[in-house]
């Protein structure tokens, strides 16, 4: 296929990544600026996912499963791995900026920024 | 001996893991023990990659499968596609790679002495070799979505190797900016990444290079991951995170990041040339990298001028050498599709661009390293402040100068051998390329001049009576980064003969990175 | 520290989250589940423990330089086997059709034959052992640092 057709998971995923973009760029709260990534995380972590669905076709597991074909698993191990690295990657966020906190005392971008120029 | 090699790239990859996950329980009995586990298993790890890199000029391209019955079977029997992890290592991985193994075994020893005061050093030492892992990791691999995971490897040791010291706020604000900065550019890649597998079902570059068409949602899969790496690899206008980060970290840790920044760059050539081929609109996309290579090159020195901080000061000279590699790759790029072009000034723009990465890598980090000193010695990066020094610390200003002398483009110094190859090739494509260029290796040695006068010269200060030269372990390590620079200064043709012709000529020939993975023999 | 009732329930809760998480991470190559999954179940449960008992109190059970050695040893064992293969290639399946953890899973098996499936279930375990070890240290590092303590060295 050469388009990405637009199914209801496909729009999900593209409004999520649209409202973190969003939030990034406007939001000035440091705490909001980590829950924009997050979003931005499930947004992508959503569109891996749903493209791997085949109508009619059973989960991929080998545990009592009926017969038939089988929704793409190579997918769900692309964001099983993209899960985990985002989790260290916010739980690191979210040490910087209780350190950020307590050196500067206030979580705003403009007034905690110590760089110029 | 033959063996070894057949296993070289994935060892190359798993001793540093294994180092890393070993140093806490080290790190708990013995500080000495600890040390010399990080030292001996950098410098093996310094030595495979020679050897492995002489193999590879030898034999040709490497490719390695993780987890088959032979290391060269990509497609088993009743497969049309070749399936798991594959490393595939050609001359350009190769060149990236004997730069990082030197890079990081100087960075090593010059923290043995940099950080010794610090609390939590067994937590920086695995960090460090979790980031040298991710770093070979992103050189060696064949597979897109292997290199997604070690560019994460990669910049999460980077961001918490920044914030290191705890005390300081600017350091938490420079980390907390290149990890958000990380986080947004590998996201970006990885949606890249699903777009391409949703069409074609592959995740293999070589396999994917055989079978792409340049359809809508390719290009929208190129521009998002050339943003994502040219973002991580600090070009302009998307460069304003680069001081903050660099700026404020351990000496070592910025040599080491910006040849991870290098890495970057080194994946964005790795998607236009191998992926993507003479596929892509290959004039369109070499004049992109050119014009936004010309502005890095301008607005990188035109900041530094003014800087007061010496290791902010580096880092936008840094931005600045970085554009002369994207003008020299991107000629390449714009003249790929053309097959006498590209033999008469496209393969040497491309050597020129390829040649001035591997001196960067030696000079920068070496002047990152003397700052590094000097914050070590006085306590405070602001060349304001500091005078004098040159009385007193005479083997850092010697490798200052050498530093300066290089990155000026100097003859007969290394810099200047790189620097005088990539305008004579791209004088041919345009001559304001050119001219650019001369200008801004002008201004560059007026500003390291003025801070080489600022921090060096002068009469000496009284709050400065009991410094003395900085300890022996920072010596050898800015040593080791000076050796390779007279090395290659006395020798320049027998490098470029070597290693930059192999590493210019894999990536302009895609058939043979395609034919390594799908024709490999078992 | 919260009331009494809270507490008791919390102890009787936390023995069948860590069998529930045991059993995600022994079953990760029949049913979906794994390393990660299971392990971050069970530091959900030490999550739910670190809320009804107040930070200083846990950290007198969960030592530091217990959780660093356990992480470190998870991540040792995974390493160790995969390297367990190099006589072939890195990260082979040394074990499969040896009688400890030989055999492939059938499709539409049963409940699942649990000695299958060769070192996959061994790193599985390693892996669980790394993620719970990591995260009660990120956790507990967390609470700490919110409630004003710092956890040095």
């Amino acid at each position: 296929m050469d388009y990405i057709p637009l199914d209801f998971p496909f729009l999900a995923a593209a409004l999520l990544v649209g409202i973190s973009f969003y939030i990034i760029i406007f939001k000035k709260n440091l705490t909001k600026l980590i829950m924009g990534v997050a979003m931005l995380a499930s947004g992508v972590n959503l569109f891996l996912v749903s493209l791997g669905y085949r109508a009619g076709a059973n989960a991929p597991i080998y545990t009592d499963v009926p017969g038939g074909p089988m929704v793409m698993s190579v997918p769900q191990a692309l964001t099983l791995t993209s899960i985990v690295i985002n989790v260290a990657v916010l739980a690191l966020m979210l040490t910087m900026v209780i350190r950020i906190y307590r050196h500067t005392g206030t979580l705003d971008s403009e007034k905690s920024r110590k760089m110029k120029g | 001996m033959a063996d070894l090699m057949t296993h070289g790239g994935i060892l190359i990859i798993a001793i540093p893991l294994l180092a890393a996950f070993l140093t806490p329980l080290v790190g708990m009995a013995s500080q000495r023990a600890r040390n010399i586990l990080v030292v001996v298993s950098l410098t093996f790890v310094a030595f495979l990659v020679f050897a492995l890199a002489r193999d590879i000029s030898i034999n040709g391209i490497h490719v390695y499968t993780l987890g088959a019955t032979s290391p060269e079977l990509t497609t088993p029997k009743g497969f049309i596609v070749p399936v798991r992890i594959i490393l595939e290592v050609d001359g350009m991985s190769m060149l990236m790679a004997m730069l990082w193994s030197i890079v990081s075994l100087a960075a090593a020893i010059f923290s043995l002495s940099h950080i010794a005061n610090e609390t939590g050093q067994s937590r920086f030492y695995t960090l460090l070799l979790l980031m040298v892992a991710g770093g070979f990791g992103m050189m060696f691999t064949g597979d897109l979505f292997n290199l997604f995971v070690f560019l994460e490897i990669a910049s999460i040791s980077g961001a918490a190797l920044i914030a290191y010291r705890t005390k300081f706020a600017d350091t938490q604000e420079g980390g907390f900016k290149y990890i958000v900065v990380s986080a947004i550019a590998s996201l970006m890649v990885l949606f890249a990444i699903g777009l391409l597998y949703a069409q074609y079902n592959l995740l293999n570059i070589g396999a994917l290079a055989e079978v792409i068409q340049y359809t809508t949602a390719d290009k929208i899969a190129l521009a998002l991951l050339l943003i994502a790496f040219t973002i991580k690899a600090g070009m302009v206008p998307l460069h304003l995170w680069f001081p903050d980060a660099y700026s404020v970290a351990p000496a070592s840790i910025t040599g080491m990041l910006v040849i991870t920044s290098h890495a970057c760059m080194y994946a964005a050539f790795r998607i236009c040339f191998s992926l993507y081929g003479t596929m892509l609109d290959a004039p369109v996309v070499g004049w992109i990298l050119i014009v936004f290579g010309l502005l890095s090159m301008f607005v990188g020195v035109t900041m530094a001028v003014f800087q007061k901080d010496v290791m902010r000061f580096m880092s936008y000279h840094a931005i600045s050498q970085l554009g002369y590699m994207w003008i020299g790759v991107g000629v390449g790029l714009a003249v790929l599709g053309n097959a006498d072009l590209m033999a008469t000034y496209g393969r040497d723009a491309m050597s020129g661009g390829i040649f001035h990465i591997l001196n960067h890598a030696m000079y920068k980090p070496l002047l990152f390293f003397t700052g590094g000193a000097l914050f070590h010695m006085t306590g405070t990066r602001d060349l304001t402040k500091m005078g004098g020094l040159a009385h007193k610390m005479k083997w850092t200003a010697i490798l200052y100068i050498i530093g300066t002398l290089s990155i000026s483009g100097i003859p007969p110094l290394n810099g200047f051998s790189s620097k005088i190859l990539i305008y004579e090739s791209v004088y041919q494509f345009n001559a304001i390329l050119t001219i650019t260029g001369i200008v801004v290796s002008i201004l560059t040695l007026a500003s390291f001049t003025k801070a080489f006068h600022s921090a060096f010269m002068g009469a000496e200060l009284p709050e400065y009576g009991k410094v003395r030269e900085v300890p022996k372990s920072m010596i050898i390590g800015m040593a080791i980064l000076a050796a390779g620079i007279v090395f290659i200064t006395l020798f320049p043709s027998l490098v470029v003969d070597w290693a930059i012709h192999p590493a210019a000529d894999a990536l302009i020939n895609q058939g043979g990175y395609i034919d390594a993975i799908t024709g490999a023999v078992p | 520290m919260l009331s009494k009732i809270v507490r008791t329930v919390a102890n009787q809760l936390i023995v069948f989250i860590l069998v529930f998480g045991l059993y995600i991470i022994a079953h990760g190559h029949l049913t979906p589940g794994g390393g990660f999954q299971g392990g971050a179940i069970i530091v959900s449960g030490v999550v739910m423990l670190l809320v009804a008992f107040s930070s200083h109190e846990m950290k007198k059970g969960l030592r530091e330089r217990v959780l660093s050695i356990v992480e470190s040893s998870g991540a040792l064992i995974f390493i160790i086997l995969a390297f367990a293969g190099i006589g072939t290639v890195f990260f082979y399946n040394i074990l499969l059709g040896t009688p400890l953890f030989g055999g492939i899973p059938a499709t539409g098996s049963g409940p699942g034959i649990l000695w299958t499936a060769g070192v996959i279930p061994l790193m599985n375990f390693a892996v669980g052992l790394k993620v719970i070890a990591g995260l009660s240290a990120v956790v507990l590092a967390l609470a700490l640092f919110s409630s004003g303590e710092e956890v040095e060295e």
